[in-house]
């Protein structure tokens, strides 16, 4: 596993997140070190073997189609960051 | 009060020899004067705990009293508690009051138990250390050089100072059990699905599980049979027969049949920690248990395994985070796109952000499959490793932590070294296996040492009978930091 400076940025590109040329360079070398670890896994057959997600052998639980949620639009107005005339203000998102 | 078990507090409650309200404005009064040494709370608020405290007062006046009615319990920060802060350790949740309440919060608050404050923690879980967190290092009661352990080292500082009787901590790779054997408390992972995930801020989903710290092994029965519980809200939570997690405490440990992997007493172990833990296991010999080697040939693997699939979850769970929906939004920006960026960049600390980074990688295009489902066919052998050794052997034993805790700062800038803290403790997550940790002596620097034990799934009852029989006989866990 070789991973390079424009792998770093190709990936904080991807998880939305900023990182300027001395960090990618930081992150590098330490996500490097880190693959180097993650590799041991490779040494290990495991072909014939499936997968396991979950802990235990259950299926998706499924409930009855009734409302359950609550009004509680006070409540959210009140601890919301901004709020103006009843509304929530958010960040314009059409330029 | 200081160091009186549960059930002392409780007889005293109900008894009438000490109120709610006193025992609460105690444990407040205390942290108002220890917890700038410790930095064990981001959050208290005395108005709503002694609110609690005179609502337990009035339950048990009329005799409604349960075994935690009025006992102030510390809350890690990671769970949403109404009315209060709940940041996770992060900026990027430093406004954030939660309009809603936790399964696990809203099961205390049945109880008639009392919120004492939101604990510190590191940073979303991510870390071994709790020197990630926004609000600062925790401190080690017992050096205050070291390390408490994380990322549930805010809770288990919290019970080592006797700044609260017990407190809720939860485990993605080892953060209830590593803390606990740092800090020389009692603490136990139950098996994955016990206890409501819901509205405890997601780490690993498929990993990450809730449970208690304490003083003793007694205490921690008390405290799991308020914990466990089947959660409609919660889609892993698991519908089983209500336990009472105390009945077995005092089974004799005759027959017992103590399986050791040779696998984790081969190396790695420090020479303090290997002569307390042979020390512990010369006990359970006395209490008539037998000791079998065992084999988890595929143990070493469970640190790289965990750091495909917990940092492939985190960056699932943690794109909500973008500045839009929930907390922290970067002052300036120039589009929505580099709002994103820039809000996560600013309000992420390096160790959250490494492991989004790691997470998005491992699950990218041409990775997936030699990531990501190879990690996942590791954990199926892992989990195959233990149910084999359970034919041979009852319970696990071996110590929770390599080392005793390490100094503040020195494993900080070193992340492999760090990862390196739960080498014992994480295949119990990626297994969902229940685990526990106990105190069982002390390292160097007169440190903390842990004994790990862990037990096949739904054995709680078995490791708390386990691990209460060792207390029946040794006074580890009555030593006190302060």
């Amino acid at each position: 596993m070789n991973l390079s400076l424009k792998d770093i940025k190709h990936v904080a590109d991807l998880a939305y997140i900023e990182i300027d040329e001395k960090q990618a360079e930081a992150t590098l070398a330490q996500l490097s070190n880190i693959f180097s670890m993650i590799e041991t896994m490779q040494s290990v057959d495991t072909s014939d073997i499936k997968p396991m997600s979950h802990s235990q052998s259950v299926s998706q639980r499924l409930r009855e189609d009734i409302v359950t949620e609550t009004d509680q639009r006070e409540l959210f107005q009140s601890i919301a960051p901004q709020v103006q005339e009843g509304l929530y203000l958010v960040p314009q998102v059409i330029e | 009060m200081l160091n009186a078990s549960l059930r002392e507090l409780s007889k005293q409650l109900a008894e009438k020899k000490l109120s709610s309200v006193e025992l609460t404005s105690f444990f407040l009064q205390r942290i108002k004067t220890l917890n700038p040494n410790y930095n064990a709370f981001i959050t208290t608020n005395e108005e709503i705990s002694l609110a609690q405290a005179a609502a337990a007062d009035k339950m048990l006046a009329i005799g409604k009293g349960g075994a935690l009615t009025g006992i102030p319990i510390a809350q890690k920060d990671i769970f949403c508690a109404k009315g209060w802060l709940t940041t996770c350790g992060s900026k990027m949740l430093s406004n954030f009051v939660s309009p809603y309440d936790a399964g696990v919060i809203e099961r205390f608050n049945l109880a008639g138990a009392v919120n004492i404050g939101k604990t510190n923690m590191d940073e979303f879980a991510m870390g071994s250390s709790n020197e990630t967190s926004y609000y600062g290092i925790v401190k080690n009661p017992w050096d205050t050089k070291a390390v408490p352990g994380g990322s549930s080292g805010g809770a288990a500082c919290a019970v080592a100072a006797r700044l609260a009787p017990a407190a809720t901590g939860t485990d993605t790779g080892g953060s209830i059990r590593q803390p606990a054997a740092l800090c020389g408390i009692s603490g136990i992972k139950p098996t994955y699905g016990l206890v409501s995930r819901y509205g405890m801020i997601a780490f690993a989903s498929s990993l990450d599980q809730a449970g208690p710290m304490a003083k003793s092994v007694d205490d921690l029965a008390l405290l799991l049979n308020v914990m466990v519980g089947f959660d409609a809200r919660d889609s892993t939570s698991l519908q089983r027969p209500q336990e009472d997690y105390t009945s077995d405490l005092e089974r004799p440990l005759s027959g017992l049949r103590i399986g050791l992997p040779k696998e984790y007493f081969a190396k790695g172990m420090s020479p303090d920690v290997e002569s307390a833990v042979d020390s512990a296991l010369a006990e359970y010999r006395k209490l008539g248990a037998e000791t079998v080697e065992v084999a988890l040939p595929n143990a070493s693997l469970s640190i790289p395994v965990y750091y495909v699939l917990a940092p492939a979850e985190a960056s699932s769970n943690l794109s909500r985070f973008d500045g839009v929906r929930y907390g922290y939004r970067a002052q300036s920006y120039s589009s929505l796109t580099d709002m994103y960026r820039k809000s996560r960049a600013e309000g992420f600390g390096p160790e959250v952000k490494r492991r989004i980074l790691i997470g998005t990688y491992v699950l990218s295009q041409g990775y997936y499959d030699a990531y990501y489902i190879k990690a996942q066919k590791l954990r199926r052998l892992i989990a195959q490793d233990f149910t084999e050794a359970y034919q041979q052997c009852d319970v696990i034993m071996g110590p929770t932590t390599p080392t005793v805790a390490f100094n503040l700062g020195e494993k900080s800038t070193d992340p492999i070294q760090m990862y390196l803290s739960d080498i014992y403790t994480s295949a119990a997550n990626l297994t969902g296996m229940p685990a526990m940790s106990i105190p069982i002596g002390f390292g160097d620097k007169n440190r903390p040492v842990g004994l790990h034990i862990i037990g096949n799934y739904f054995k709680e009852a078995q490791l708390l009978n386990v691990a209460h029989q060792y207390q029946r006989i040794t006074d580890w866990h009555l030593k006190s930091a302060v």
